[in-house]
């Protein structure tokens, strides 16, 4: 194919409409890495799919009654919920012999924490849904308070800084071994800093049959004190420097990795946030903190093998528009 | 065949209630059950339920069974039954085994033992009853292959009261079984019902 | 069909006649037969519904919102800790308007830990919003999950069906089961008017603020409240199919001229009608109550005239303050001109047997020169510590 028509399909491409599943204006902030992450799932999901949201920001401030910014069928129920109410949802399709799919949806809180029990039934049953956690790494919704998926040393309400403290003394819970060990057809985390890759995965997971999870670091401005303008490249730090491993799951084992060519110490990526700001006093026990978020990102990169020179094939446009429909390079 | 479950009699319901005495995991309940569906297949009414309680496989346990002419509305439960079954003898030494038992009622056991010896090791539970001794471990085990004593124990008790025609516990048999297994459960039904004098508890049934 | 059945097998024929596309339940005493018995219909394929096993309560309920909200008639049962687990998703079924049927397998409730039967589980839950129908035989268990069904599916609403767990779920007797076709024509195929669906893609289940709330609040105790009607035209109208009625919201038996009423619920009743039998003197009617919510205030008034003293009996009691049905019948008869004195007693708590003779001793206490406010019945002190007493 010539240089010229290349870019033209390009531009045709880009030109195509994307469904909007989750539509704009809805009362968000600005920066807002779920409000991203959740418009991106919908897009690559596409009208025929049921949501169903836990209890979380995401359910507060896009469905305001008598508003709602879901194009999509959608329920709310409880915090603690989600997976059940989406296992009820596809047994009733299965039942009825349709094939819309099935998208829960549910913060780190309602995941990790106070859904971890309908999550792990969920998976269990191996009902054909695709578990979508938009992880900003604490109860955002109720102001700041720390959850299980809290990084270690960081501050929030419930896990501040002080003369006693270094903020959360625990360390971020490993879920991905706890869905691991479901051995469940698919699983991979994602970020809302690499948009293509996210969709891919998504697509990914609605195709399988059977249970699938998606785990997608999403800063928020407010509970990690950045500037919402910031929040792609924070939550790309987070990958560079091995902090969030990017990777895919069949059954438990890890069959792919998002590699990093240039690693990034952490305190690139801590530095840009207030919630870390208390690392960076100088004291020495700031210091042994920020030796312990260093050592466990290099833990990540050993284990996961994150480090690599490979060009990066999955965040390009290329996979993402040859998914959409027909035309291939070259 | 046409029941009515509306009738509703100018005087009380006359009920015949049984006691079964059991361990946990032998068929303490199925025996109820299926003594509640022989008198069904007879056209008559019957209600049978477990005494509830934790008790696993071993424990003492006791189920009831009330027969009426009329459907059958109370849900307390059975106080001073007509009858007793025990289905173990080692059960004679639980304390208060035949307690609330009506005084002319009848006890009828499953025991290798004979009466004189049972009698003489639980006075307490046995003095001035009218008590049958049915071997029907034995009895199931030639039949059945195993010492599973329900059967043999409600067909001896049918016998001895003519509550109901062996017929209908033969029928409630056919229920629940199939085969070679329902033929065997038949043999032992009327092997069974040989081995007591028929009718000698006829009159305090029908009393 | 009549058949010798044990009452948890009958109720899940009935629920199986009723065409549930989704059952969901875990497993817990006095609630485990019937969904046993669902199962095994399933495995037969006598049944074809999804039967989803999940890891608690909280879930088992969630799965039949989540099932019901997606166009399908959906199933669940529980008891006791199992009701008060998935007590948040009851309020929000109820408060979503999502039409479900449950049956309360009434079982006392933690601490002290007991498996026996009483009803303070679904009395602990009777603000949820649900329809709470209570069953005094096995026959009307089986009748009155039939309507629940119908009751649900046009009303919007959920309906609990209560039945005493043991005393009615494990006692085996002659039951009439209905034929599929006598169903059919009753229960139409399930629709449900917010339906989640691609095509038609609404949200269920937003934030409201105060702006709206008492708004669906409203709606929603207006739709109970006209329930009424709808269980009392199920009630007839199924006695059209099978012959037999179950009481409405609350029915009345016993010669007209009687001065003395007993109100009761659930498998209690069974026991007094048989002790009116032996026990004819004094007259006395017996209110079989059926409907605790919506409670039926208007028919308590009219069946309490002419009565000089009504016992209340039940088996739960509102901690700290007395009986709850008591509080709420004295309440409904507030402002009628002559009403009775009204007697309230609590008894067959965690599983107490309750004999044929506390018919005589509830009527004698009816005659005591003042009417006893609020008392267990039975309470042997002597078990107590001094202090306790």
């Amino acid at each position: 194919m010539a240089a010229d028509e290349k870019a033209s399909l390009f531009e045709l491409r880009r030109a195509q409409p994307a469904f909007r599943g989750l539509e704009a204006g809805h009362l968000a902030c600005q920066g807002c890495g779920q409000a991203l992450g959740a418009r991106l799932v919908t897009e690559a999901a596409g009208p025929d799919v049921i949501v169903a949201n836990a209890t979380g920001c995401l359910e507060v401030f896009t469905t305001a009654w008598p508003r709602t910014a879901w194009r999509v069928p959608w329920i709310h129920s409880l915090f603690e919920n989600a997976p059940a109410i989406a296992s009820g949802i596809e047994a009733a399709l299965k039942a009825q012999g349709r094939l819309t799919k099935v998208v829960a949806m549910g913060g780190d809180g309602g995941t990790f924490d106070i859904g971890l029990q309908a999550l792990s039934g969920m998976l269990e049953r191996n009902h054909n849904v695709l578990y979508v956690c938009f992880d900003n790494e604490a109860y955002m919704n109720t102001g700041i308070q720390r959850s299980s998926s809290t990084p270690h040393a960081a501050m929030t309400t419930t896990s501040p800084a002080g003369k006693a403290r270094m903020g959360k003394r625990h360390l971020k819970k490993d879920l991905l071994s706890i869905i691991a060990a479901h051995h469940i057809p698919y699983a991979a985390t994602a970020s809302v800093a690499y948009p293509s890759d996210l969709r891919k995965k998504v697509r990914r997971g609605l195709e399988i049959e059977g249970a699938a999870f998606l785990l997608v670091h999403s800063p928020c401005p407010l509970g990690w004190g950045h500037d919402g303008a910031l929040t792609v490249e924070v939550a790309r730090l987070a990958v560079e420097t091995g902090v969030f491993p990017m990777l895919e799951m069949e059954r438990g084992d890890v069959v792919a990795v998002m590699q990093i060519r240039n690693v990034r110490p952490v305190t690139d990526y801590l530095k840009l946030q207030d919630r870390f700001s208390h690392l960076f006093d100088e004291s020495p026990e700031a210091r042994v903190e920020l030796e312990h978020l260093q050592a466990l990102a290099d833990h990540h990169i050993e284990v996961y093998g994150l480090r690599g020179t490979s060009p990066d094939p999955r965040d390009s446009e290329g996979a993402d528009t040859v998914r959409r429909g027909g035309l291939r390079w070259g | 065949m046409e029941q009515t479950l509306t009738a509703r009699a100018l005087h009380p319901v006359r009920l015949t209630e049984i006691r079964i005495h059991g361990r946990g995991g032998q068929g303490n309940v199925v025996a109820a059950y299926i003594l509640a569906q022989a008198a069904f297949e007879q056209g008559r009414f019957a209600q049978a339920f477990p005494s509830f309680g934790p008790e696993r496989r071993g424990a003492p346990v006791s189920s009831y069974v009330r027969l009426a002419d009329r459907a059958i509305q109370r849900h307390c439960q059975v106080r001073n039954p007509d009858f007793l079954i025990i289905q173990s003898q080692g059960l004679l030494h639980v304390a208060g085994l035949t307690a609330g038992l009506k005084p002319q009622g009848g006890i009828l056991i499953n025991s290798a033992r004979d009466l004189p010896e049972l009698e003489a090791e639980a006075a307490d539970a046995l003095e001035s009853r009218n008590v049958i001794v049915l071997g029907a471990d034995a009895l199931a085990t030639g039949i059945l292959g195993k010492p599973l004593p329900n059967t043999a124990l409600l067909a001896a008790f049918l016998a001895l009261t003519e509550l109901l025609p062996l017929n209908a516990l033969e029928k409630a048999l056919a229920r629940r079984f199939k085969g070679e297994t329902l033929e065997r459960n038949l043999a032992l039904v009327r092997a069974a019902a040989c081995e007591v004098p028929a009718g000698l508890w006829r009159e305090v049934a029908h009393a | 069909m009549l058949e010798a059945l044990e009452g948890s097998a009958a109720i899940a024929k009935a629920v199986a006649l009723c065409r549930p596309q989704v059952l969901s339940a875990y497993p817990i005493t006095p609630q485990t037969h019937i969904v046993e018995n669902l199962a095994s219909l399933v495995a037969d394929g006598q049944l074809r519904a999804e039967m989803v096993s999940v890891e608690s309560e909280f879930s088992a309920a969630s799965v039949v919102l989540g099932a019901a909200a997606c166009g399908s008639r959906a199933y669940t049962a529980s008891s006791a800790q199992g009701i008060l687990l998935m007590t948040e998703v009851l309020y929000n079924v109820a408060g979503l308007r999502v039409p479900v049927v449950l049956t309360c397998a009434n079982r006392a409730i933690s601490a002290p830990v007991s498996a026996w039967n009483d009803q303070q589980d679904s009395m602990s839950v009777r603000d949820a919003g649900w329809i709470q129908l209570y069953c005094a035989s096995n026959q009307e268990a089986v009748d009155t999950t039939i309507q629940a069904f119908r009751i649900a599916e046009r009303c919007e609403l959920p309906v609990m069906v209560c039945v005493d767990g043991y005393i009615l779920t494990h006692t085996l007797e002659p039951i009439d089961i209905p034929t599929q076709e006598q169903v059919d024509a009753f229960l139409p195929p399930y629709r449900f008017s917010r339906m989640l669906d691609p095509l038609r893609p609404i949200s269920i289940g937003n934030l409201v603020t105060p702006e709206y709330y008492a708004e669906a609040r409203y709606a929603h105790h207006q739709a109970l409240l006209r329930a009424k009607d709808e269980i009392e035209a199920a009630d007839r109208d199924w006695a059209k199919v099978c012959g037999r009625r179950s009481g409405g919201l609350l029915s009345v038996e016993g010669p007209d001229d009687a001065r003395i009423g007993i109100l009761t619920i659930g498998s209690v009743l069974g026991t007094l009608a048989d002790a009116r039998e032996e026990y004819p003197d004094p007259p006395a009617k017996l209110l079989k109550l059926r409907s605790m919510r919506p409670f039926p205030a208007d028919a308590i008034r009219h069946a309490c005239r002419g009565l000089s003293d009504l016992v209340v009996l039940e088996r739960a009691l509102s901690m700290g303050s007395g009986g709850i049905i008591g509080a709420e019948v004295r309440s409904a008869l507030f402002g009628e001109p002559n009403p009775p004195r009204v007697h309230n007693f609590a008894a067959g708590l965690g599983g107490r047997d309750m004999p044929l003779e506390i018919y005589p001793r509830l009527l004698k206490a009816a005659e005591a020169p003042e009417p006893t406010r609020f008392a267990i019945m039975d309470v042997e002190l002597q078990k107590l510590p001094e202090t306790e007493r």
